[in-house]
This record gives structure tokens, C-alpha cells and sequence, in this order.
């Protein structure tokens, strides 16, 4: 500015405003960045606050700025930091910094789920030992990789391509719509038969509702982790879905899990998921399951999905009981045990041996091989 | 046009207290004529902020709720179809080309909230309460609605609005909005508020509740909330308790620990989670309070 020091009145103030448009284009190019969702109607709405006299008070213009460019929660949360990044040249928090790229804010939550699990479950190389033990080597080949680098993206793919097959006759049903003659008839007769009011039909729709029961407890530990990120992606990408997690009680998860910022809900369930004390009470956890939340989450279409392993260490003729009280309220039950794919295993423990006359389907669970060929089998509900 | 100073006061006033940026959102909502978008845990009072907007500008307040299948003949217009068909009857053998165009005149036209909301003298404050419970196709619809502000309709011609109302939308995220929709509003997160601000409004609710055991009531309902519970209990299930606890009679929480406890089912809204608050829990809790 001082460079042009002839005629300071005009020149000047458009140069100041020149400085300013530059800084706020910048200012918006970083959020675009950041995930935010602006357009040119928000910058050009911005330069009026800032002409308005909003600029004189950083506070005040932040205020403004985060209600005008926020649109969701998380943009809430962070806008503040990257202001005051921005504006005030303050560090920004680190946290705010990695949920602040574009693909984070985009991608579901699931990848960033996955990348911030990895490390602390551990158990990840040994899903992928245990198998190859007894599987033939070239039959696990292929699969192998796939499921070495790329797992979460797998596993979220997984739960969509289940739920296309699954809703597709659903979508047939839709049109499914049509004119109720006989009740439209007899609502006009005060009309003198005119039809004024129509009543219409359509068929009720009932997709298929996944039930998820997964054991936590820590014979079950190495495996956790994995059924945590395809629960998670089956809750992404069902519309019905529900998921408890148990030990030696129920927790019902399903708020936490469909918590959008990663970190929260692992959070929410790292306190969920602590049990009071060591074993695991699957008929407890069923008593709990079938008095409290079954009559809300469970319908006729409803497949309930068990994943554990059968050692009980409560009392398994109560499994028993309430295994078969399960029963007669879905429509299916499936029992995944990952211990399958050990080799000699045999389902000797008191529990899975109570538990298994009222299972409909009794499968490993050990590969994403096996997690798929579930699919045509729930498809037929 | 109100400064920014004025609407809090304005809103002080009217018996919402605000956080501060809350009074900026409503200035600028003037400013830059957009609707805001208000989202939030159930129970943190969201449409009391329309309430307290309309209350603000001294208006009225229109309402429209939203529930799956809400449409155009529900939140728009509808022609009165009784009142058609009696006048066909009445004007029987008459022209039917006069029949046609009385029928479809502005005496028989039924407005609902949105046609109602422009059509008004004053600017209301227009209260869309739960937008995600809407179809996809209404939120379309409202899209259009909100940026041209008139109503085409087929039998009557366009109806352009006489006064932009103030729009308020309030969102429980049971439904992801569109973006189009996000990016059209000014984006408001309506929080739990502080212990403080929460004691003030408990002082500003309920008669005969004093500052001190509405701190109190405040400090047991923000441990209550850190729980891991699956309802977490909103600011008017904290109103709810204290008018029961005021009601009760009592002064102070450390005092009446049995009564906390029974009292405890006006935040607790699930078995599990009544369940998990124990009388131990409780305790430690009250403990925290002192």
C-alpha cells in the first residue's frame, strides 16, 4: 500500500478491500478443504458481514462465520479451530486437524473407525494366522491379500452388497401402489357416490432386520475388533440393524456405533464394553436380550445374529431356555463361531451344546470368504 | 432491523436464556435473509427458540410439523372440497365455465402453514419442527419454497409472497438433510447448556425455586448426563424434575437423597437406564453436588 503513496483516499480502500476479498477466498479455500460444503452465495454473503462490520470484532465474526459456513455438527466442532488458525494464527489442536481432511469429513466413518483400531486390538494378525493353519494354502491365497491391506474398505463393501441384494424385492413392493375401490366407495357415499376422497394402498413393507448379538468377552478378544467394523458397516448400510455387544451383561450399542466421529464412538464403547469381572453369561445376556429389547427390535422378518464362541460360563440349561424362547420370535437364527475353522474343533462346550438345536444356521465366521457366503443365505428371507 | 445487543436483550426479556451466539445467529438471519437450522439432542430446546424469536420480533408463530408422508396438500394448500361440491349443487344448470372459475377462487382455498406464513401482513416466524422426519421429496420441495418464496398454483396462478417470514428449522438427525438444504441455512448446534446457564433457567421456569438448589439440580443433572446412558435427559426433563422436587418441597438435594431417588424417573426415561442408576450411583453422584 505504501508503495502508491500518490492519492491515498480511493486507492487505498480498494486496495484494503482487495487484501480482504483475497484473505477470505483463502479463508474459504481452507475450509473447502477442511470438508466444509460452500458455495459462491456463502462467500459473497461473507464479504457483506465483513462489509458490515463484523470485521471489527474477531469474535463476533467468528460467531457469524460458524453459523453462516457450518452445516453439520462436525463442521461445528472444528470451525473454530481452523479460525482461529486461520485469522489469529493460532496452532490448531491436532485432532482437529486429521478429522479436518476432506476425506474424513466425507468417507463413512468406518475407515477412520478401522484406522484408529488397528493398532490397539493387536489380535488383527492372528485372525489372519488362525485359519491359514488348516485352510489349504492356494485356496487361501488370493483371499489372504484381500484381506491384508484393505479390510475395512472390504468389509464396508461387504455389508452394502448384502443390503442391495437384500432390499431389492423391497423396491419391487413400492410400486405395489394402488386404489382401494371398496373403501373409497363406501367414504363417498355421503358425496352421492361422487369419489372425492380417495383411499389408497400399498403394501406395507417390511425389509429385513438384522439383529447383531456379538460376544465380547475375552476368549473372544482377537476376534472383537473385526466384528466391531462389520457391525459397523452393517448399521451404515441396513436400515434396520440393530447391535448389542455382550460379556456378563448386554449392552445395546447401536447409538454408539452410529456415532459419526470415530473417536466418540469408540470412546462409547470402550465403556460399554467393560464387563464386571471375567466370563461370559450368554443365557444372562439372552434373559436380558429377550425381557427387555426384543418385543421393540424383534418382528417377524427379523434374523438374529449371534457371534461367539459357546463357552458359557453361567448356567447353559438357562441358554438353553433362552435360546428357545428366541426362537419363536424371529424369523432366523444364525450362530457364527469363529472357532469353527480350528481343526478338531467340535462343539463340546455345555453351552453351544444347549444352544444349537435352535440355531437354523451354524457357520465360521473366521474369513470375509465366510461373511459372504451368508449373503444368499439371508437374501432367502 | 434489531443490532445484535438489542435481540439478546429482547430475548432475555422473553424468558430464553440464550448463549451468546445465539443473539449473532438471529442477527444475522436479518442480515442475510436465510433460514436457520437448528440441530440438537431431543430436549435442549430448540423450538422454544422459536418461541422466544417469535417473541422477539413480536409476532406470530406458524408451526408446521413434520411427520413421513407429510405433503404438499398438508403443508401448503388444499381446496375446500365440501364447500366446492355444495356450490356445484347450488349452482346447478348454471354456466359452467363461471361455476368452474368461482369454485377454484380464493374463498375456497384452505391455506396451510407454509402458503399461510407468506401470506401474512407482518413477517411471522415460520417454525419447520423436525425436518428429518419428512420424505426426501418434501424436503425438495421446501428447497424451492425457501429460495423463491411464491407458490405456483395450477388452478389460481402464482401467489408470490408479501412478507418473507423469519424460518426456523429444527432437525433431530434421525435423517441425514441434504446438502443443498444445509448449505441454503445458517447452521446453529443448539448444545446441553452449562451449569450455569441451566441453574438460570430452572430460576427462570419454575416458580419458588431457589438459586441454590437450582445449582444443585443443575451440577446432579450435568453428572447425570456424563453417565453412559442411552436417553440422555434434555433440559425439559430437567424442568420436569426440579417442578417435581420444588413441588415435593424440597430445599436441598444433600437433605433428601431418598426423594432424589424416586424422583430420579422424571430424567430417566428407559428401564436399563433406571437400572443403571443405582442408589449407590446416586450417592456418588449427590456427593459430587455438595
Amino acid at each position: 500500500m505504501s508503495c502508491c503513496g500518490n492519492s491515498p483516499g480511493y486507492d487505498e480502500i480498494d486496495e484494503v478491500s482487495r487484501l480482504v476479498s483475497a484473505k477470505l477466498a483463502a479463508f474459504l479455500k481452507t475450509l473447502r478443504d477442511s470438508g466444509f460444503a460452500i458455495g459462491l452465495q456463502e462467500g459473497q454473503d461473507a464479504a457483506a458481514l465483513m462489509a458490515a462490520g463484523y470485521i471489527k470484532k474477531p469474535g463476533l465474526l467468528r460467531s457469524a462465520f460458524k453459523h453462516l459456513f457450518s452445516a453439520r455438527k462436525s463442521d461445528w466442532e472444528k470451525f473454530d479451530g481452523l479460525f482461529d488458525a486461520f485469522w489469529l494464527g493460532k496452532r490448531v489442536k491436532s485432532r482437529s486437524m486429521t478429522m479436518g481432511s476432506a476425506k474424513a469429513a466425507n468417507s463413512p466413518s468406518l475407515k477412520s473407525l478401522q484406522d484408529k483400531k488397528y493398532e490397539p486390538t493387536g489380535g488383527e494378525a492372528a485372525t489372519d494366522q488362525i485359519p491359514s493353519t488348516d485352510d489349504a494354502p492356494e485356496d487361501r491365497a488370493g483371499e489372504g491379500r484381500m484381506e491384508g491391506a484393505s479390510r475395512a474398505d472390504n468389509l464396508a463393501r461387504l455389508a452394502k452388497t448384502m443390503r442391495t441384494r437384500l432390499t431389492r424385492r423391497d423396491l419391487a413392493r413400492r410400486r405395489g401402489y394402488r386404489l382401494d375401490l371398496r373403501r373409497t366407495i363406501h367414504n363417498n357415499i355421503s358425496h352421492g357416490g361422487v369419489p372425492i376422497s380417495l383411499v389408497k394402498r400399498q403394501r406395507k413393507q417390511k425389509p429385513l432386520r438384522l439383529i447383531m448379538l456379538l460376544d465380547a468377552s475375552g476368549s473372544m478378544s482377537m476376534y472383537t475388533g473385526v466384528f466391531l467394523r462389520f457391525i459397523h458397516g452393517v448399521l451404515d448400510e441396513f436400515r434396520e440393524a440393530e447391535a448389542f455387544l455382550f460379556h456378563t451383561r448386554l449392552a445395546y450399542v447401536s447409538d454408539a456405533m452410529k456415532e459419526k466421529d470415530a473417536g466418540r464412538a469408540l470412546d462409547r464403547l470402550s465403556i460399554m464394553a467393560q464387563g464386571a469381572g471375567g466370563g461370559t453369561k450368554i443365557g444372562e445376556s439372552l434373559k436380558t436380550f429377550n425381557r427387555w429389547h426384543a418385543a421393540r427390535v424383534l418382528h417377524s422378518r427379523s434374523c438374529v445374529m449371534i457371534v461367539s464362541d459357546g463357552y458359557e460360563t453361567g448356567d447353559a440349561a438357562l441358554l438353553g431356555r433362552e435360546m428357545a424362547a428366541l426362537a419363536k420370535r424371529c424369523r432366523r437364527i444364525v450362530w457364527l463361531n469363529p472357532m469353527m475353522a480350528w481343526e478338531g474343533y467340535a462343539p463340546e462346550a455345555a453351552g453351544i451344546k444347549a444352544a444349537l438345536p435352535h440355531v437354523d444356521l451354524y457357520a465360521p465366521a473366521n474369513t470375509l470368504k465366510s461373511l459372504t457366503e451368508l449373503e444368499p443365505y439371508l437374501a432367502k428371507l | 432491523m434489531k443490532t445484535r445487543e438489542e435481540i439478546a436483550q429482547a430475548l432475555a426479556s422473553s424468558g430464553y436464556i440464550a448463549d451468546g451466539e445465539l443473539a449473532t445467529a438471529i442477527s444475522l438471519m436479518q442480515l442475510l435473509k436465510r433460514p436457520l437450522l437448528l440441530e440438537g439432542e431431543a430436549g435442549v430446546g430448540k423450538t422454544e427458540v422459536a418461541k422466544a424469536l417469535a417473541s422477539v420480533h413480536a409476532t406470530e408463530l406458524i408451526r408446521l410439523q413434520c411427520y413421513e408422508g407429510l405433503d404438499q396438500s398438508a403443508a401448503l394448500y388444499e381446496w375446500n372440497y365440501q364447500r366446492q361440491l355444495l356450490a356445484i349443487q347450488a349452482h346447478r344448470g348454471g354456466d359452467a365455465e363461471t361455476i368452474e372459475d368461482q369454485i377454484f377462487s380464493e374463498k375456497y382455498l384452505l391455506e396451510r402453514p407454509l402458503l399461510a406464513a407468506i401470506r401474512r401482513a407482518k413477517p411471522p416466524v415460520l417454525l419447520i419442527d423436525e425436518i428429518d422426519r419428512a420424505d426426501d421429496e418434501f424436503e425438495a420441495f421446501l428447497l424451492e419454497l425457501l429460495s423463491d418464496f411464491q407458490v405456483s398454483i395450477p388452478e389460481l396462478g402464482t401467489i408470490s409472497a408479501t412478507t418473507i417470514p423469519h424460518v426456523v428449522l429444527t432437525s433431530n438427525g434421525t435423517r441425514e438433510l441434504s446438502d443443498a438444504l444445509r448449505r441454503r441455512c445458517l447452521y446453529h448446534y443448539v448444545d446441553y447448556p452449562d451449569v450455569d446457564r441451566e441453574a438460570r433457567i430452572i430460576m427462570a421456569r419454575i416458580d419458588g425455586s431457589s438459586a441454590s438448589l437450582s445449582l444443585q439440580i443443575a451440577r446432579m443433572v450435568e453428572s447425570v448426563r456424563k453417565e453412559e446412558l442411552r436417553k440422555v435427559p434434555g433440559v425439559a426433563e430437567t424442568l420436569d424434575w426440579a417442578a417435581a422436587l420444588v413441588g415435593i418441597g424440597v430445599r436441598d438435594l444433600l437433605e433428601a437423597p431418598e426423594t432424589v431417588q424416586e424422583t430420579l424417573m422424571c430424567l430417566l426415561k428407559t428401564h436399563e437406564d433406571k437400572s443403571r442408576l443405582t442408589r449407590e450411583v446416586t450417592q456418588r453422584l449427590l456427593g459430587k453436588v455438595a
